[in-house]
């Protein structure tokens, strides 16, 4: 059986074909190797395609003010302090060469008056930062990227006379095993979505870029993709999670008609000037500011206003704080019955915004809502309420060489990895944090290649991998896949949502261990032609391995921090702080364990006013000042 | 208000398929999409379709309804009267997978034939300096989602395997218009190589792809006929095509 199935052999395999995996496959290919770039859709559908709003980087081009250190100190104030500081500061020092490298690959973003790649405000942001095309963001990133792939595989062509011999992307392929001999990396096993077909690849190193998991969860922005494959395959794989506790729930998806609910409404209507009211016609927000921001944000309708035409002087509107602020403070409103009758609240740009100017710059917003919800934006207000759109947590890497700890030969990138974001995710961080870590996966991948060589998959690890595979066929009598991934979603929604407790995480622990047990019956009808059912088969065990790994970790952290909100513990924790929690697997259950967070070094920590700081930190860690 | 809807859905694989009645509840509000994927919970697990963004951004759930090339994500149940049977069917240019899913790699080659984006020579990263006016032109086709609608209503292949080969279609034409208008292109001749290489010439400007093209990209106006009129022009005047392309390198500055 195994000596028929289909092998390729590669130097480096780069699982996603979103912005991280094809910025990592380019970085590879062009440090001379041979890639494979792998993904579940068609290529150029990845999940990127709908990032809307824009790339964060700090070019300057609208507000000179800005650099590296606003935008480092933006990102660690947005992630309260828990992110990774190594990781926050790449990012920060990287991401305007990462945009204008897109640019000499033929993006086209908007211009200001002189030229330059105009930048708009955003949520947590200090300065205008988002690079972007009206509200179409990630399509431009991710054509742009796809057609470097394309113009690299040409190049080929007119040398080897193959346009695949060193770049090939096979889509449609669900990747359900990292393979390792002797402790590292030597491949992966997956099939054809097209019709079940197994297919080993043989490469001594991996990059993990699969997007998120909002499909644990029953509203979500994110597609079908988002079922936390990497995740699970890094686990699976020995590697391990950090901080899955941190979901971003997006103040503002769409609540009406039931069949659009959690489709995203981009945070730029609000970086337009777009308002948030409840049902009394008040505008909410500035309840809502909590003390630490109290210095940045207007507490006055007037100031607010103000805002939109002089920064320099006024503070900014409490509708542009961090998402996860808007999102408590929208559930807060619809749980005191200032809600809409769909449980939602409203959002208006059409008094401030002329219409035609509201058609330029949200093009894609006005489409959505008069195509699927009947609703003109440039009249009306939309309604909206909280989705889950981004996971904060994930494998656990070296910031520099994107290496997962604990696994040789395994790398990780883009949304699958975690530590860049801490407890909350800015907007506009993840298209740079894409481009500035796939690129250093490409790298680090690269590199390890060339000094470590092959290593060969041996027949026994095939033939586990194969009997996997088959598993759900051979089974009969036992449950539907839809109907228990109905179910998790139920469960992650009411026990893992927004706001936990400490009772309805243990009873969501206990429920996700019987699914557990279940699904090692789920059976499949049909045969393995295009089975979408036999598809959800594999999702659905990803899944729950991510569901277990965030209720666990959220029930130890006794605390509310950016995307996790402890309705038993409301406050932040100094000491909580300091602790990152790992999540490992051994073969039957989720493990979760605390481990110190990296201390700011002193060079980074003197960026900040002693005064912010404080307010996070214990005063032993105020005295020592940062690391050296 | 939920109600009942028939529909009638292509089922088969490459050799053999048949149209299959399904009767299904539907939502206020849904799309044809949601309709499909409650027929896959709960009748007919295996049927295949994709999708992906469920909000039109993608363009993978291409598929043919009441025989019109459309996004089932970005159509609404309600645009069909009551009583109306729907019929479903898989993109009619292209073979069929299974089910709802074709074989679109006739797209992807074709991308493979058209010579990539080439900045000048020595220019550095952060350095280009582009005019909004300029720059939105391409970014008109840069709105494309390849959803390949275009390609599918598009006569010249859709019941014309024969001319595939010498055919780019609507979807690429725009794509070398994006990079004939694009401020900072250098490669020349592109407007030439659409005609000679890629069938712009076939091209009898119907407008069909123009109307099922979900991002409104005005793909026959904007692109196919300027191109037209245009390689006629170079064809005659070689001084005004050696302006057009110094006024293009112009931009750049
Ligand atoms: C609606 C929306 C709007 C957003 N807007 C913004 C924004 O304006 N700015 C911003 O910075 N961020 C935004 N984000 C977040 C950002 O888009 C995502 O975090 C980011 O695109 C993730 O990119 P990625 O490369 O990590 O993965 P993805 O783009 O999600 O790609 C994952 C890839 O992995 C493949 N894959 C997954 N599992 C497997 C497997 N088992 N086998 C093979 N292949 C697999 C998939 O097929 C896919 O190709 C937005 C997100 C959403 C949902
Ligand atoms: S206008 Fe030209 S490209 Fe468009 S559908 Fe008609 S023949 Fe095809
Ligand atoms: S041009 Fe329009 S119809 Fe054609 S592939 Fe692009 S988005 Fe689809
Ligand atoms: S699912 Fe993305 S366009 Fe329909």
């Amino acid at each position: 059986m195994t000596n028929q199935i289909e092998r390729h052999k590669y130097d480096i395999l780069v699982i996603g074909a979103g912005g991280a995996g094809l910025r990592a496959a380019v970085e590879a290919r062009e440090a001379g190797l041979r890639v494979a770039i792998i993904c579940k859709s068609l290529f150029g559908k990845a999940h990127t395609v709908m990032a809307e709003g824009g790339a964060a980087a700090s070019m300057g081009n609208v507000n000179d003010n800005d650099n590296w250190m606003v935008h480092f100190r933006d990102t660690m104030r947005g992630g309260k302090f828990l992110n990774h500081y190594r990781m926050a500061e790449l990012h920060a020092k990287e991401a305007p060469d990462r945009i204008w490298e897109l640019e000499m690959w033929g993006a086209l973003f908007d211009r200001t008056k002189e030229g330059k790649i105009s930048q708009r405000n955003f949520g947590g942001h200090e300065y205008p930062r988002l690079a972007h095309v009206g509200d179409r963001t990630g399509l431009e990133l991710i054509r742009t990227m796809q057609q470097r792939i394309v113009a690299l595989q040409q190049k080929d062509k007119a040398e080897t006379g193959n346009a695949e011999s060193n770049i090939k992307v096979f889509a449609e392929l669900t990747i359900t095993e990292i393979l390792k001999e002797g402790g590292k990396v030597s491949g992966a096993y997956g099939y054809w979505r097209e019709n079940g077909a197994e297919v080993l690849f043989e490469a001594p190193a991996v990059v993990l870029a699969t997007g998120g998991v909002g499909k644990t969860f029953k509203i979500t922005s994110n597609s079908w993709e988002g079922t936390g494959d990497g995740h699970a395959l890094a686990l699976k794989a020995g590697a391990n999670l950090v901080d899955m506790e941190f979901l971003q729930f997006h103040p503002t998806g769409m609540v009406w008609p039931p069949s659009v609910r959690g489709i995203l409404v981009t945070e730029s209507v609000r970086g337009e000037g777009g308002v948030l009211t409840n049902t009394d016609g008040e505008r909410f927000m500035f309840k809502y500011i909590p003390d630490v921001f109290k210095d940045k944000y207007a507490d006055n309708e007037a100031e607010a206003d103000r805002w939109y035409e002089d920064q320099d002087n006024n503070r900014r509107p409490p509708e542009l704080l961090p998402r996860d602020e808007v999102a408590r403070a929208i559930n807060s409103e619809v749980k005191a019955g200032r809600g809409t009758e769909h449980g939602g609240v409203f959002l208006d740009v059409s008094k401030r915004i002329p219409a035609e100017v509201i058609k330029k710059r949200l093009p894609s917003m006005w489409h959505q809502f008069y195509e699927l919800a009947g609703v003109d934006i440039t009249k009306e207000a939309m309604e909206v309420g909280p989705t889950c759109h981004y996971v904060m947590g994930g494998i656990e890497v070296d910031p520099d060489t994107a290496a997962a700890v604990g696994v040789p030969g395994l790398y990780a990138a883009g949304e699958c990895a975690g530590g860049m974001h801490g407890s909350n995710r800015l907007g506009g961080n993840s298209l740079t944090d894409l481009l500035v870590f796939g690129r250093r996966a490409g790298m680090g991948a690269a590199e390890y290649v060339k000094s470590a060589g092959s290593n060969p998959v041996s027949e026994a690890a095939i033939s586990a991998a194969a009997a996997k595979i088959q598993a759900p066929f051979t089974r009969t009598g036992g449950e539907n896949p839809y109907k228990l991934h109905q179910e998790l979603q139920e469960i992650t929604h009411n026990l893992v949502g927004i706001i936990r407790t400490k009772k309805e995480l243990d009873e969501a622990i206990v429920k996700i261990a019987d699914i557990r047990k279940r699904i090692s019956n789920v059976t499949v009808t049909g045969n393995r032609e295009f089975n979408p059912g036999f598809h959800l088969s594999f999702d659905l065990d990803n899944m729950l391995l991510i569901a277990e790994s965030t209720a666990k970790s959220a029930v130890v952290r006794e605390e509310s921090r950016g995307g996790h909100t402890r309705d038993d513990f409301p406050a932040m924790s100094p000491a909580w702080r300091q602790k990152n929690n790992i999540s490992s697997f051994n073969g039957t259950e989720v493990a979760v364990k605390q481990q110190p967070l990296p201390v700011l070094p002193k060079e980074l920590f003197d960026l900040f006013d002693p005064h912010e700081l404080e307010k996070y930190m214990s005063p032993e860690e105020m005295a020592k000042g940062g690391s050296n | 208000m939920a109600r009942k809807l028939n529909l009638r859905i292509w089922r088969g694989n490459r050799e053999t398929g048949a149209l299959q009645n399904v009767t299904v509840e539907a939502n206020e509000g849904e799309v044809v999409l949601d309709v499909i994927h409650r027929v896959q919970a709960e009748q007919l697990n295996d049927l295949a379709v994709r999708w992906n963004c469920k909000a039109g951004k993608c363009g993978s759930c291409s598929m043919e309804i009441n025989g019109k090339p459309r996004l089932a994500c970005m159509t609404q149940v309600a645009s069909f009267p009551e009583d109306e049977e729907i019929t479903i069917t898989p993109l009619r240019a292209f073979p069929v997978i299974k089910d709802l899913v074709t074989d679109v790699s006739f797209n992807y080659k074709k991308a493979m034939e058209i010579p990539a984006f080439e900045p000048p020579v020595g220019m550095k990263p952060g350095e280009p300096r582009m005019a909004q006016m300029d720059v939105e032109r391409s970014q008109e086709f840069r709105k494309c989602i390849e959803c390949f609608l275009c390609q599918d209503t598009c006569h010249v292949i859709r019941d014309h395997e024969e001319n595939k080969e010498s055919f780019a279609g609507p979807r690429f034409f725009i794509r070398i218009a994006e990079l004939d208008m694009h401020p900072l292109d250098i490669l020349r001749n592109r407007k030439k190589k659409a005609q000679e290489e890629h069938g712009l010439g076939m091209c009898n400007i119907t407008k069909c792809c123009t109307e099922v093209c979900p991002e409104h990209i005005r793909i026959t106006d904007n692109a196919i006929i300027p191109m037209k009129e245009r390689v006629v022009d170079e064809k005659y005047d070689p001084i005004r095509w050696l302006g057009s392309k110094i006024r293009k390198r112009e931009g750049i500055l």
